[in-house]
C-alpha cells in the first residue's frame, strides 16, 4: 500500500485506542443504547457474569507469576519451601534484597544498565528524530531509495549479525567489557525512523510553510516546530526504545564476560547461578530489582507505550 | 544552453539545494554508517563465514557449501529445525488464538477492564531473562506454585525442564505468557478501527452474535491479524533469553532452536562456520516471511 495511506491508518489507529476508548463509549454509545453494546451483545446479567469470570481467569493466568515473584522476594527461604505455600509473606523480610545485593555486584549491574540504556536509547531517539526529518523535509538525490536501504535493516535482526559483530567489536576493536561495545552496534535505528517519518508526513503542511516564511532554517524548524508537534510519537517510540534496551540480552551476554560489566538481565541470571538454583528468595528479590524500574515507567506511561505498539501494527 | 549559462543554471539549483543536501548527509549519514558496519556488512561477512571451517583461532579453511551439506544430513540439525518449527508454530498459534479471545473479552464494557488490560500487557515490558527465572521458580517440580495448583486438582507436575518430553512445552508456555499482551493490544486496536456502522447494519439485517462476528469482526480484523501473525512469528524465531535462562537448549538439545544453536556453535563449541549456517537459515526464514507479508498485504488483505 502507499505510504500516504499508511500514514492515515497510523493516525487512525493511534487515535482509536486503549484507555480513551472507554471514555468515548461512556459519553457516546452507552447513553444512546444501554440495551445493546457496540458489538451488539444483548446486555444481560448472564453475559456480564461470564465476562467478569473470564476477566478473573485472565487476571490470574497473567498476573499470578508476577505476584508470586513479588511475594517470594519478601519471604524467608524456609517459608518458600514450605508446603502448602503461603499466599502472603508471614514474616515479611528485606533480607533477600540485601543478600542479592551482596552476593553479586548489583550496584554495577544497575549503573551499567542505566548508562547503556541512556546512551543506547539516546542514540536511537536522536537518529530517529533527525533522520526522519531529513527523509521528509530535505531534498537529496535518490532520497526514497536511501530510505528503502535504511528500512531494509529491519529485515536483518541482531541475532543474524551477532557472530560477525562479535568479531568486529571484541576482536578488531577490543571493546569487550566496555560501554561503547555494548551500545554502538545497536545505536542506529530503522524502525523509529520509519515510525516518525510516517508521523511527520501526517502533520499539517501549513505549519512548515509558515515557519519557512518566518525565515526559520531547517534545524530551527525541526527543533521548534516538528519536535513539539510530534511529541506523542517521539515519546511512544522513546519509551519502547528504553524498555527494549533495558531488557536487551543476547548482545550484552556475548560482549561482556566480567561480572562488573554485566547489565541487569545478564546479572540476574548470574545471581541465579551463584545461588545454585536453590535459594529462590534472593533470586526473586533480584528479579524484582530488575523489573521494578520498567514497571514504574509502564504504570506512568502506559498509554504512550501501548499507542506506540499499536501504531506499528499498520506499517504494512 | 551553452557554457557559462548552463553552469550558472546548475550553480543556481545547487546553491538552493546544496545546504539541504549537506544537512541531509549530516543527519542520515551517521545512522546509515552504523548500519553499514553493524548490520549490512555483518550479513555479508556471515555469508562468507558459513563457507569456511574455523575455530576462532587457526586459519579459516574454505569448504564452500560443506557446512550446509554436513548440517543438513545431521540428525542433530534436523532436530534443531524441528524444534524451531514446533516452537514457532505453537507459540504463534497460541498467542494469536488466546490473544483474540482475550481481546474480544476486554473489548466489552466491563468494570475494571482497563486494569485487566494493563496486567495482561505488563509481561511484554518485562525482561525475558527475569521472567524466565520467575517461571523456573514456578515450574519447580517439588516446591513450585504450578505443582501445588496441579495438586489441588489431583495432578502431578512433570519435571518440566529436565524432561525431554516436557521442556519444550515449558519454554512455549513462558514465551506465550510473556507475549500474549502484545497480541491483545494489536487486536484491540484492530477491533476499535472497525466502523460501528457495520455492526449496526448487520444488526438491521438480523445477524446474530455469531453472524456479526463472522461477517464484520473477522474480515475487519484480517489486515491486523496478518500483521500480528508475521510479527509474532518473527519474535518467536528470535526468542533467546527465555530459553537461555531456563534450559540452555537442553535437556539433550530438546529446546535448541536455530537461534540457540547459533549461540551454542559460535560461543560454546567455537565452530564459526556452523554457527554462520544457522544464522543464514534464520535470516532466510525471516526474509521469506517478510516477503510473503509484503506481497500478501498488498493484494489479499483488505483494509476495512
Amino acid at each position: 500500500m502507499k505510504m500516504e495511506d499508511t500514514a492515515k491508518m497510523t493516525q487512525q489507529y493511534s487515535q482509536s485506542s486503549w484507555q480513551n476508548g472507554a471514555v468515548r463509549r461512556k459519553d457516546g454509545a452507552s447513553a444512546a443504547n444501554t440495551q445493546v453494546s457496540w458489538v451488539g451483545h444483548r446486555r444481560s446479567r448472564v453475559s456480564d457474569g461470564l465476562g467478569y469470570a473470564g476477566m478473573a481467569v485472565v487476571l490470574l493466568m497473567i498476573g499470578l507469576p508476577v505476584y508470586w515473584m513479588t511475594t517470594g522476594a519478601f519471604k524467608f527461604d524456609s517459608e518458600i519451601y514450605q508446603l502448602p505455600p503461603t499466599w502472603w509473606p508471614q514474616q515479611p523480610t528485606l533480607q533477600n534484597f540485601a543478600d542479592a545485593w551482596t552476593s553479586v555486584p548489583f550496584g554495577n549491574f544497575y549503573i551499567n544498565t542505566i548508562v547503556t540504556t541512556f546512551f543506547g536509547s539516546g542514540f536511537e531517539i536522536f537518529f530517529g528524530v533527525t533522520s526522519a526529518y531529513a527523509f521528509v523535509f530535505l531534498r537529496f538525490p535518490k532520497r526514497d531509495w536511501i530510505f528503502l536501504i535504511l528500512i531494509a535493516a529491519l529485515m536483518i535482526p541482531n541475532q543474524v549479525t551477532v557472530l560477525p559483530n562479535y568479531l568486529t567489536v571484541a576482536r578488531e576493536l577490543g571493546w569487550s567489557n566496555t560501554y561503547q561495545g555494548i551500545v554502538l552496534p545497536g545505536a542506529s535505528v530503522a524502525y523509529g525512523t520509519f515510525l516518525l517519518r510516517q508521523y511527520y508526513m501526517s502533520l499539517p503542511r501549513e505549519v512548515f510553510d509558515a515557519a519557512k516564511v518566518d525565515g526559520a532554517d531547517h534545524l530551527r524548524t525541526l527543533w521548534s516546530v516538528v519536535i513539539p508537534l510530534a511529541k506523542p510519537a517521539i515519546i511512544s517510540f522513546g519509551l519502547l526504545s528504553v524498555v527494549s534496551k533495558w531488557n536487551d540480552y543476547l548482545w550484552p551476554l556475548i560482549i561482556t564476560n566480567r561480572e562488573e560489566w554485566y547489565v541487569l538481565p545478564i546479572g540476574i541470571r548470574w545471581l541465579m547461578v551463584q545461588e545454585g538454583y536453590i535459594s529462590w528468595g534472593p533470586v526473586m528479590a533480584g528479579t524484582v530489582l530488575v523489573v521494578l524500574p520498567v514497571l514504574i515507567i509502564f504504570l506512568y506511561a502506559q498509554k504512550y507505550i501501548v499507542e506506540g505498539i499499536a501504531a506499528g501494527a499498520v506499517k504494512g | 544552453m551553452t557554457g557559462p549559462a548552463f553552469r550558472q543554471a546548475r550553480a543556481k539549483v545547487s546553491s538552493a539545494e546544496r545546504k539541504e543536501r549537506l544537512l541531509f548527509a549530516l543527519l542520515v549519514g551517521p545512522n546509515l554508517f552504523l548500519f553499514s558496519i553493524f548490520t549490512y556488512w555483518p550479513l555479508v561477512y556471515n555469508g562468507y563465514l558459513s563457507m569456511v571451517r574455523w575455530d576462532f583461532l587457526g586459519p579459516k579453511v574454505w569448504v564452500g557449501f560443506g557446512n550446509f551439506r554436513h548440517l543438513f544430513t545431521q540428525d542433530e540439525f534436523a532436530l534443531v529445525l524441528w524444534n524451531t518449527a514446533v516452537f514457532t508454530v505453537s507459540t504463534v498459534g497460541l498467542i494469536c488464538g488466546f490473544g483474540l479471545l482475550i481481546a474480544l473479552l476486554l473489548n466489552r464494557s466491563l468494570l475494571w477492564r482497563d486494569g485487566v488490560r494493563a496486567v495482561v500487557f505488563s509481561p511484554v515490558m518485562l525482561s525475558g531473562a527475569a521472567m524466565g527465572i520467575v517461571w523456573l521458580f514456578i515450574l519447580d517440580p517439588r516446591y513450585g506454585l504450578l505443582d501445588v495448583l496441579l495438586g489441588y486438582v489431583g495432578l502431578d507436575s512433570p519435571n518440566w525442564l529436565l524432561d525431554t518430553r516436557w521442556a519444550m512445552a515449558g519454554v512455549i508456555i513462558v514465551h506465550v505468557w510473556k507475549n500474549l499482551g502484545y497480541a491483545v493490544v494489536i487486536i484491540l486496536a484492530g477491533l476499535q478501527a472497525i466502523p460501528k456502522e457495520l455492526y449496526e447494519a448487520a444488526l438491521v439485517d438480523g445477524a446474530g452474535a455469531f453472524g456479526r462476528f463472522h461477517a464484520v469482526t473477522l474480515p475487519g480484523l484480517s489486515p491486523i491479524f496478518f500483521f500480528l501473525f508475521v510479527t509474532t512469528m518473527l519474535a518467536s524465531f528470535q526468542s533467546f533469553d527465555i530459553i537461555h535462562v531456563m534450559t540452555e537448549g537442553g535437556p539433550v538439545n530438546a529446546t535448541t532452536t536455530l537461534i540457540y544453536n547459533l549461540y551454542d556453535e559460535a560461543f560454546k563449541a567455537t565452530r564459526a562456520g556452523r554457527a554462520a549456517v544457522s544464522a543464514v537459515v534464520l535470516f532466510l526464514g525471516m526474509f521469506a516471511i517478510t516477503l510473503i507479508q509484503m506481497r500478501f498485504s498488498e493484494r489479499h488483505v483488505h483494509y476495512a
